[in-house]
């Protein structure tokens, strides 16, 4: 499926704006999730890169289930490292349980839905996190009120893992050229709303 | 206007088509990131102008040379036979005096400018014109080695230029550029192997084979990514941009291992536009990093 000339400019400014939070956007943030931060916005640069170079198609590998996992875990992991000092280390441990859970019930083929499973716990809980932390926070009045944009781009990237994990698991909710046309501008949206929120939060 | 594409109509648009003009930008702004590494553009336009005029010069002339030297092998090769110079719209004597010409203004312009720049920008002349198209290219796949060292010069030259002197700084980023050449070459070779065989000209893939390629690609980008990382640290460049260099790296090296271990056309291709967009990615960071 060719990508249309809107998608590639969506996925170019995508790109820069992901370039841009790499580069500026978490100055002044402690070691951990400047680590974390920058884990997760380098991840969505390269996959915006590399969907502009090779196609859509290219979320078609086995390979992105392991990828789009790293996002939410990476941000949630930030997110907690700075904003819920009481549970950093056991969550720092479960993100890096869980990613490797996740790598290592895709790369050994399992009959039974322990892979579906741990998807499921790692997304679910990173998700809420990104979801509803950054909403908090902000209604608390510990940031400024527009950091509640990390929320609603916390919404949407889950909405676009949803997609992906149905669409994979042979049970698409959209249908796959709907998705493929759509990826680009979700990733878009969600991107400039993680850089919103932290610019302006 | 792509050479491949379609003839160019007046003389003019057909010498313009022989100076490769995207890639001479390119190697060009290699060369003005090269003098951006060391001095502030905005205090030196004089100096940029006059920089970028002897380079672009210099090197659109080594270009026209090796048109003109490789006139009979492009001939023979499907990527090439569309070039004026295969074509016979042009004669060898124009192509020679104009490359002659324009190579004696651009070098000649860069020693005025500073012996060394000028030395520089002549030595990768040389290693283009002489020992990689004359000497080398048509004896053994190692060319490519000089040709990169050729395509490096443009970036040192800058350094040199607003430095004054040689250091490691420009020999590593000259590094960076030496070895993400293969990255270009050896792809194209890889794509066009039977034009390279069908012309007798050694590449990587008749030589070694496909998987020493593609491991000697993988291999080059991953150093050519080192090589920039560790120039950045040493130009002194902010933390956040080193931090975006290093994710740029990280997609590279990616790549490269996929390149190794699971190696199919479309990861190929990748590898090769994704290259290309490291480096150009690169110079910019170096040129924001001091304005």
């Amino acid at each position: 499926m060719k990508l249309s000339a809107s998608n590639k400019t969506l996925l170019l400014l995508t790109t820069l704006l992901a370039a841009y939070q790499v580069a500026v956007g978490i100055d002044g943030f402690s070691a951990l999730p400047i680590i974390a931060y920058t884990i997760a916005f380098g991840v969505m640069l390269i996959a915006a890169l590399l969907i502009y170079i090779l196609g859509i198609e290219v979320l078609d590998s086995p390979i992105v289930v392991i990828v789009s996992t790293i996002i939410p875990l990476s941000l949630a992991v930030g997110l907690v490292w700075q904003h819920l000092a009481s549970v950093r280390t056991p969550f720092l441990v479960f993100a890096i349980v869980g990613f490797f859970a996740v790598v290592l019930t895709r790369s050994i083929p399992l009959q039974n839905r322990l892979p579906v499973i741990v998807i499921a716990i790692t997304h679910g809980v990173a998700g809420w996190i990104i979801f509803l932390l950054p909403i908090i926070v902000s209604v608390q009045g510990a940031t400024k009120p527009l950091f509640f944009l990390v929320g609603i781009g916390g919404v949407l990237i889950s909405s676009v893992g949803l997609l992906l994990s149905f669409y994979r698991s042979g049970k698409p909710i959209l249908a796959k050229e709907q998705i493929m046309s759509l990826f680009p501008t979700l990733l878009f949206i969600t991107t400039a709303l993680f850089v919103a929120g932290f610019a302006f939060g | 206007m792509s050479v491949k594409d379609s003839v160019p109509s007046s003389k003019l648009a057909m010498f313009w088509s022989l100076t490769k003009p995207s890639q001479s930008g390119l190697l060009l702004a290699t060369g003005l990131a090269g003098y951006m590494s060391a001095r502030c553009p905005v205090f030196n336009i004089s100096t940029m102008l006059q920089l970028s005029a002897s380079l672009f010069l210099a090197i659109a002339g080594s270009t026209i040379m090796n048109m003109w030297w490789d006139r009979d092998i492009d001939a023979k090769m499907g990527r090439t036979q569309k070039r004026v110079t295969s074509k016979g719209l042009v004669t060898d004597k124009e192509v020679l005096m104009v490359g002659v010409i324009i190579s004696v203004i651009g070098i000649g312009w860069a020693l005025a400018m500073d012996w060394l720049y000028g030395l520089v920008v002549f030595a990768g002349w040389f290693f283009d014109v002489v020992v990689y198209s004359m000497w080398l290219k048509r004896r053994t796949c190692w060319s490519i080695v000089w040709g990169g060292i050729s395509g490096a010069m443009p970036i040192l030259a800058g350094r040199v230029l607003g430095l004054g002197a040689i250091d490691w700084i420009g020999i590593m980023l000259a590094l960076g550029i030496l070895l993400w050449i293969p990255t270009h070459t050896l792809t194209f070779s890889m794509k066009f192997e039977k034009d390279y065989s069908d012309a007798g000209v050694p590449t990587f893939p008749s030589t070694y084979g496909l998987a020493v390629t593609r491991f000697t690609i993988a291999l080059s980008s991953v150093l050519a990514a080192a090589a920039m990382v560790i120039a950045g640290v040493g130009i002194g460049m902010d933390w956040g941009f080193l931090r975006l260099l290093g994710v740029l790296s990280a997609g590279l090296l990616m790549l490269a291992v996929a390149m190794t271990f699971n190696p199919t056309e479309r990861v190929n291709f990748g590898l090769f536009k994704y290259a290309s967009i490291y480096m150009l990615a690169s110079m910019i960071l170096v040129v924001i990093d001091v304005i």
